[in-house]
């Protein structure tokens, strides 16, 4: 653990995406500590108001502007953050439990189980990711449960699809092989031994996956398929925000360079953990 | 080869048939189309036989299997929109999706390919930093919001492109760019990988032992080795570029698949939602052969393994 | 008679950020032309780093060749132009590598990657090439010569492989041939067969051949004089017979000892050289050996020893030690009987 964290120091975009994702998290469980105007709010008084740098500490001020029905803009950023991070970190734990625990079944049983499984993700590859959730989502609704799902299910075949790939591996090395001569049973074969040594690439996968749902949450609710208004959504706000393109850069602006720095920093630090754990990962997304 | 070539085949009519068996089971599951498609108002006898002219009353393994009879011969339903066939309403669109994906595909390749080899050739100097920033910048930024901000700069500060629509040239230009951007800082990033990782090889050694002219080594010996898994990736990239027209051709009003799609999910016109995502899934589905066939033909060992 | 290769001070050091890696420290020998050499060492003895070194394939950075001259057929290696670098590879100078797996281009045929050099130095047409490459398979003892052609490395067995590789070292006929660990990677039945086709082929081409290898045993059969390098540095140096009879330093003493039929009278046990290869990342003082040495005196420790050749032996068996081995051995055996 001290050389995890001795090698992540000495890796300038490793530490810089980790320390970057430190304040997001932050920022998004402290966002109602912060003082800021609620971000629901609307005031027609203070429609598309601009940015205004030097207000960032005053109270009242609009750091960031307003957007079209007077929302403070960094206000809605940050709570945008809370349901973005939630959604996205829901969807990568669902999606890498199912995807590893059916890569770890395929690896483990092969045969049948395992072509079924397999021909099930050739399928699911045949569509675009975005096209399915797309489908889905417009069928089952867009709450934040059925988004957790819908991106889970995007997400489940690539964690199963590496693990598996693995678990074909681990399954013929000799721990596994003893753990069977001396009558360990299936389950036991499964959860205690080969689950502890695929846990790094789920790592790995988990982070990159991070990245990938904070983008693909973002598209679908800027299509009008995200977390339903008044809730604030920074692919919504791009919607909304484009309307105002020609008077009001700042609306549009802002949420999408939120995205981005979110993405960049979950990318450095998957970057770098892959790197680090395991490199030959880096082909395998 | 040739059993390669089949089996790749017959996984692909199988990928098919399980896109469309999907898509007809999650689009029934949007909702009835009737109450969209009458005038508000109408008693429920005119919706029972709407109903029946659909073919909606009938169990829905039924309308299962007739619709999949219907597909093989190219027969999606009519529109429920624009009464009309709904292939036909899919496939005009095509071109425009088609040639915009096409255009950002070759594009993206070639600038990420030249910027990969450069950041891999120039290792250690500010070239390589340049490009892996930029690479990772332009993954990190998502496609809609990358396009609005061409808008932005192009169209709305400098007046010098049209926003968006299709006709001329012009229209080309920032959706192509957009999705340029993306294309291409993925190709760069893996390619340089791919090429700093085959450079350590002892195959390349031996080829510089052999006396060969630098640029043969790099030519034959190290580039023929790292792209292919770049291949693979522009098959994957394919993919991404097609489900994200769904975005991008709303950013650009680009009248593509992707925004025909979205507007049949948003009036629950199943017939084009099933065209449209079936042949979505099609083009796909034979890109990935091409991919395939590529790989066979760049790696003996797939061929005969 | 000039010698065809001869090495002065060589000295290769590789800058890694863990420190100054000195793979190769002031390294001098020469080769007559037709001789075998036989260059044996274990993992970082610079036997591979220094041949690899004077024809510019170590990659620089991280390596860098401090000092020194190799003079072949006359001229210096290290002072061409990359160019002039390039002609002589292949040409004059080949190689065979190790792992013969990984040392093959897995994705060109085996016609391509030995006519590679033919038609890069030659100027051969595609034809003309294509019936050198069938001919040197033949050579080489690869049957349906013809019809394998076509195929790819991972269609061949390792020893096959192995004679494919071979077979581009010799290709241009060059005026020596370097091989590096050649037999390393294969199983022990291959790994004679592999011999005898280098003894064969020697007879029929007669090239200049320097054999590297971790492995005396290899080596017994195969070279005229033998050398054996430990820490980048030549501990030992001679003809074969003299070398096996009377080695002269404790390293080289060590390896016979740790040979499977060892030691005269066959050792029931293998013997293994104590303690662990050097840490070439300090500047070497004295000895390189003297650690692992129990003859080590104190001027070992201290002042490196001139490669000198030893009282009373053949002309050309020359040891690197201030200690002396046949003493100090004679003492053993008396202390006891």
């Amino acid at each position: 653990m001290k050389s995890f964290f001795l090698a992540l120091l000495k890796s300038r975009a490793g530490l810089f995406g980790f320390l970057l994702v430190l304040v997001f998290i932050a920022g998004a469980i402290l966002a109602p500590y912060l003082g800021l105007p609620s971000p629901t709010r609307s005031s027609l008084t203070a429609r598309m108001v601009a940015p205004t740098w030097t207000s960032l500490f005053s109270p009242g001020a609009h750091p960031l502007g307003t957007d079209e029905l007077g929302r403070d803009i960094l206000s809605r950023i940050l709570y945008g953050s809370r349901t973005t991070l939630l959604i996205a970190a829901g969807a990568v734990v669902l999606g890498g439990v199912v995807g590893t625990l059916l890569g770890i079944v395929a690896g483990y049983y092969r045969g049948m189980v395992d072509r079924i499984l397999m021909r099930i993700v050739d399928i699911q590859l045949a569509l675009p990711l975005m096209l399915l959730a797309l489908l889905v989502v417009a069928a089952v609704g867009a709450s934040s449960q059925n988004l957790v799902v819908v991106l889970a299910l995007t997400s489940w075949l690539r964690y199963a699809r590496i693990i598996r790939g693995q678990v074909l591996a681990l399954r013929e090395r000799e721990f596994i092989l003893s753990a069977h001569a001396i009558g360990a049973g299936t389950w036991r074969i499964m959860i205690k031994h080969l689950l502890p040594n695929v846990m790094t690439p789920v790592l790995v996968i988990a982070t990159l996956e991070l990245a990938r749902i904070i983008i693909m949450d973002a598209a679908l609710s800027f299509l009008g398929l995200g977390v339903q208004p008044p809730s604030p959504s920074w692919g919504r706000m791009l919607a909304d925000g484009r309307v105002y393109i020609t008077t009001a850069w700042w609306i549009v602006t802002f949420p999408g360079l939120a995205i981005l720095l979110t993405v960049l920093s979950v990318n450095l630090l998957g970057d770098w953990l892959r790197d680090y754990f395991d490199p030959k990962l880096r082909t395998a997304r | 080869m040739t059993r390669y070539l089949l089996v790749k085949l017959l996984e692909a009519v199988v990928a098919i048939w399980g896109v469309v068996t999907i898509v007809f089971f999650v689009s029934r599951i949007l909702g009835d189309p009737t109450v969209l498609l009458l005038p508000v108002g109408a008693g429920p006898e005119e919706i029972a036989n709407l109903r029946t002219a659909l073919g909606l009353d009938e169990p829905l393994w039924q309308q299962y299997l007739y619709s999949l009879l219907a597909m093989v011969k190219g027969d999606f339903g009519i529109s429920f929109q624009h009464v009309r066939p709904a292939l036909d309403v899919v496939l005009e669109r095509m071109p425009a999706t088609a040639s915009l994906a096409g255009l950002a595909l070759i594009f993206g390749t070639l600038i990420g390919a030249i910027a990969g080899a450069i950041a891999a050739l120039m290792r250690g100097t500010v070239a390589e930093l340049v490009v892996m920033i930029a690479a990772l910048l332009g993954q990190a930024t998502p496609t809609f919001w990358l396009g609005i901000m061409l808008i932005l700069l192009f169209s709305v500060e400098l007046g010098l492109l049209p926003t968006g629509g299709a006709g001329g040239w012009e229209n080309y230009i920032l959706p192509g760019l957009t999705l340029s951007v993306f294309v291409s800082a993925s190709i760069a990033r893996l390619l340089r990988s791919s090429l700093l990782d085959i450079m350590r090889e002892d195959y390349v050694r031996t080829a510089r032992a052999k006396g060969l002219m630098p640029r043969t080594v790099f030519f034959w010996h190290i580039a023929r080795n790292a792209l292919i898994p770049v291949v693979t990736m522009i098959g994957i990239i394919a993919g991404e570029l097609l489900g994200g027209s769904v975005v991008i051709e709303t950013v650009f009003a680009w009248p593509g698949v992707g925004r025909v799609i979205v507007q049949a999910i948003q009036a629950q016109d199943f017939p084009v939602i099933q065209a449209g995502v079936a042949l979505v899934a099609g083009i796909f589905v034979v890109v990935n052969l091409l991919v395939d066939l590529l790989y066979g033909v760049l790696d003996p060992r797939i061929r005969r393994g | 008679m000039t010698p065809l290769l001869d090495i002065r001070n060589l000295t290769v050091v590789f800058d890694t950020p863990a420190g100054t890696v000195h793979a190769v420290n002031d390294v001098s020998y020469t080769i007559e032309e037709g001789e075998t050499l036989g260059i044996v060492g274990e993992s970082g003895s610079g036997k591979s780093v220094h041949a690899l070194s004077m024809v510019g394939l170590i990659a620089r950075p991280p390596g860098r060749i401090v000092s020194g001259e190799v003079y072949f057929k006359g001229r210096d290696l290290l002072k061409l132009a990359p160019r002039e670098l390039y002609n002589l590879r292949g040409k004059e100078i080949g190689f065979v590598f190790q792992d013969p797996m990984t040392s093959l281009n897995p994705v060109l045929t085996i016609e391509r990657q030995i006519a590679e050099p033919l038609r890069r130095h030659f100027n051969l047409s595609k034809n003309q090439a294509r019936e050198r490459v069938v001919e040197l398979l033949e050579l080489v003892g690869i049957p349906n010569a013809r019809t394998r052609i076509g195929q790819y490395p991972h269609e061949f067995s390792g020893g096959m492989r192995q004679r494919v590789m071979i077979a581009i070292g010799i290709s241009c006929n060059p005026k020596l041939l370097i091989a590096d660990e050649a037999t390393t990677a294969l199983d022990v039945t291959v790994q004679a067969q592999i011999l005898d086709l280098v003894r064969d082929l020697k007879k029929k081409i007669g090239t200049t051949v320097i054999w590297i290898t971790h492995d005396m045993g290899v080596v017994a059969g195969l070279a005229d004089t033998i050398q054996v390098m430990y820490g980048g540095r030549i501990m030992e140096r001679g003809p074969v017979d003299a070398v096996f009879e009377d080695p002269r330093s404790a390293y080289t003493w060590g390896l016979l000892k740790s040979l499977p039929h060892g030691g005269k009278r066959g050792a029931t046990r293998l013997y293994q050289i104590p303690g662990n290869p050097p840490n070439l990342i300090e500047k070497p003082v004295g000895d390189p050996f003297a650690p692992r040495n129990a003859f080590a005196t104190e001027r070992c420790k201290r002042e490196t020893p001139p490669l000198l050749q030893v009282e009373d032996g053949v002309a050309g068996h020359k040891a690197a030690a201030w200690y002396d081995l046949r003493a100090e051995l004679k003492k053993e055996r008396e202390a006891s009987a």
